[in-house]
């Protein structure tokens, strides 16, 4: 019996409801930019994004397309080529709402979910506006007699689960284990949400656990729900150790998405190719 | 004399503020710094001295195997010494926003977000601020947003904290007790008198006070020759424009 379900990608496109609390891998954790471009042909709605702990032209386009409501990120922006134009327009305008966060405590709120536990402690933070402006985030006197700073104030973080995980990888083996390298946070990502789909280059015909080298390398099949081949699945975004971002192309649309009229066109031409 | 970029000289200048690290993180959007990293790297190299670096968004210059939160954790841990800070704003007690100008509420400008800022500041012993635009924009009396506060209450666990600050016409250090920065070097093009009329805040003017150090023969060779093309692997648009490779 085959270990895992192979879908299509609109299989998977199909799974995002609207106002699901979706997880967005970082740039360098691979971007399902061909799932990304299904999800706005579909014209899915009040998407709540939650990246760990940045986003760039994902996030920036299903901003722009109209998708998302809300987002909780440490940064949204283009990299090398500047700010993430329908991002930090739809904050001026107040058409979307932004939870600013910090990369650690985005990672936090996931590891309590991990470890299935209500909140995180985290340190630093404290007397940042960052803080003054996250409502759903307390401050308490270190309670522990031995460890710490006694009476320290320290940052507690409630615990996040999402609704919905997808990430591209490079591969993945007979058994529907996922290669994800040293890019350990798409398994913090996984280990904190309902569902994981994953989008892949390729599927071998090998198993990784036969080898401890490779076994480490993997996100275990059991947290993942189903898994489709996308060949060049995150362009133009990289994908770490296959291949490298198309700098031309984000820089092509880093200079359209000033605009939204110069947006929708790139969109328009984006999306029929 | 060798003709040199701008950035190259800001390369040289943080470069002698690593000479005593054992470990040396760089974030986001750091070219400069990241290229400074390498070459203090490989000047200790040459010294048989061992220098980590650790670039995140590198593959090949990168430390880590336990994904993205193992930054923040060996952070915390006390295991990095320098990380690099920017800000749209920084002010004279060393606060710095990255997230936007105006009422929190009603942004006028938003710049992408706090990365991680606001444990960072905190827990690396040696925080250098870095940012090129050096203007009454840039420098201000009080920033519109703290992303990371530069002081914190005494019975917060601090650890670390800013030193430097350096933008393209001027290196600060920061003085910890008085909250105030206090200015040692200015750019060999630039006069006193201008650097005091383009920061928005207050500082303090070393009695040493003295022109940016220029880089000698060996670092700029190493410079162009190697740390050039390692650059080229994690910022393309960088090295391209600086040193054509």
């Amino acid at each position: 019996m085959k270990q895992f379900d192979e879908l299509s990608l609109l299989d998977i496109v199909n799974e995002v409801k609207d106002g699901d609390l979706v997880g967005i891998p970082a740039d360098y954790s691979g971007v399902p930019m061909k799932f990304t471009k299904e999800l706005i042909k579909k014209g899915v709605r009040d998407l709540k994004l939650y990246c760990l702990p940045l986003t760039t032209i994902q996030g920036d386009m299903l901003i722009g397309s109209g998708c998302v409501s809300e987002i909780e990120a440490a940064a949204v922006t283009l990299g090398e080529f500047g700010l993430a134009p329908r991002f930090s327009e739809a904050v001026e305008v107040g058409k979307l709402k932004i939870k600013d966060s910090t990369c650690p405590a985005l990672h936090a709120q996931l590891q309590a979910t991990e470890k299935s536990v209500p909140f995180m402690p985290l340190r630093g933070v404290i007397g940042s506006d960052v803080q003054k402006y996250r409502k759903d985030w307390q401050v308490i006197e270190n309670p522990m007699k031995f460890s710490g700073i006694k009476d320290e104030p320290v940052l507690l973080l409630p615990a996040v689960q999402l609704d919905i995980l997808i990430f591209h990888a490079p591969c993945v083996d007979v058994n529907g284990n996922i290669q994800i390298g040293r890019r350990r946070e798409l398994a913090t990502l996984a280990h904190a949400s309902k569902k994981v789909f994953v989008t892949t280059e390729k599927i071998l015909d090998i198993d990784l656990f036969e080898d401890e080298l490779s076994a480490a390398t993997c996100l275990p099949a059991l947290y993942v729900d189903g898994i489709s081949v996308v060949q060049n699945g995150a362009w133009p975004c990289a994908l770490p150790g296959v291949y490298g971002a198309d700098n031309n192309e984000i820089k092509k649309y880093s200079i359209a998405a000033k605009t939204q009229k110069g947006f929708e066109d790139y969109m328009k031409n984006y999306l029929n190719n | 004399m060798i003709e040199l970029k701008r950035e190259e000289l800001l390369i040289s200048q943080i470069a002698d503020l690593l000479i005593n690290d054992k470990h040396i993180a760089v974030g986001a959007a750091s070219p400069i710094p990241g290229a400074a990293a390498l070459l203090a790297k490989e000047e200790a190299k040459q010294k048989s001295k061992r220098l980590r670096v650790t670039i995140l968004h590198s593959n090949k210059y990168n430390n880590f195997t336990d994904g993205a939160r193992e930054l923040f954790d060996c952070a915390a841990q006390g295991r990095i010494d320098t990380f690099f800070l920017g800000g749209v704003q920084i002010d004279g007690e060393a606060n710095i926003n990255l997230v936007g100008t105006g009422n929190y509420k009603k942004i006028q400008k938003r710049f992408p977000g706090s990365f991680g800022s606001a444990l960072m500041y905190f827990v690396v012993p040696q925080i250098i601020l870095f940012r090129e635009e050096h203007s009454p924009r840039t420098l201000v009396d009080k920033v519109d947003f703290i992303s990371a506060p530069g002081h914190s209450e005494e019975n917060i666990h601090r650890p670390g904290g800013p030193k430097f600050l350096l933008t393209n016409r001027a290196l600060f250090k920061f003085n910890k007790q008085k909250k105030r920065f206090c200015l040692l070097k200015i750019h060999n093009e630039e006069s006193l008198k201008n650097v005091i009329n383009l920061t928005g805040f207050k500082f303090d003017v070393d009695d040493k006070v003295t022109n940016m150090t220029f880089p000698n023969k060996t670092r700029i060779e190493i410079l162009r020759n190697k740390i050039s093309y390692m650059v080229s692997e994690f910022y393309p648009e960088f090295a391209d424009r600086v040193w054509g490779v």
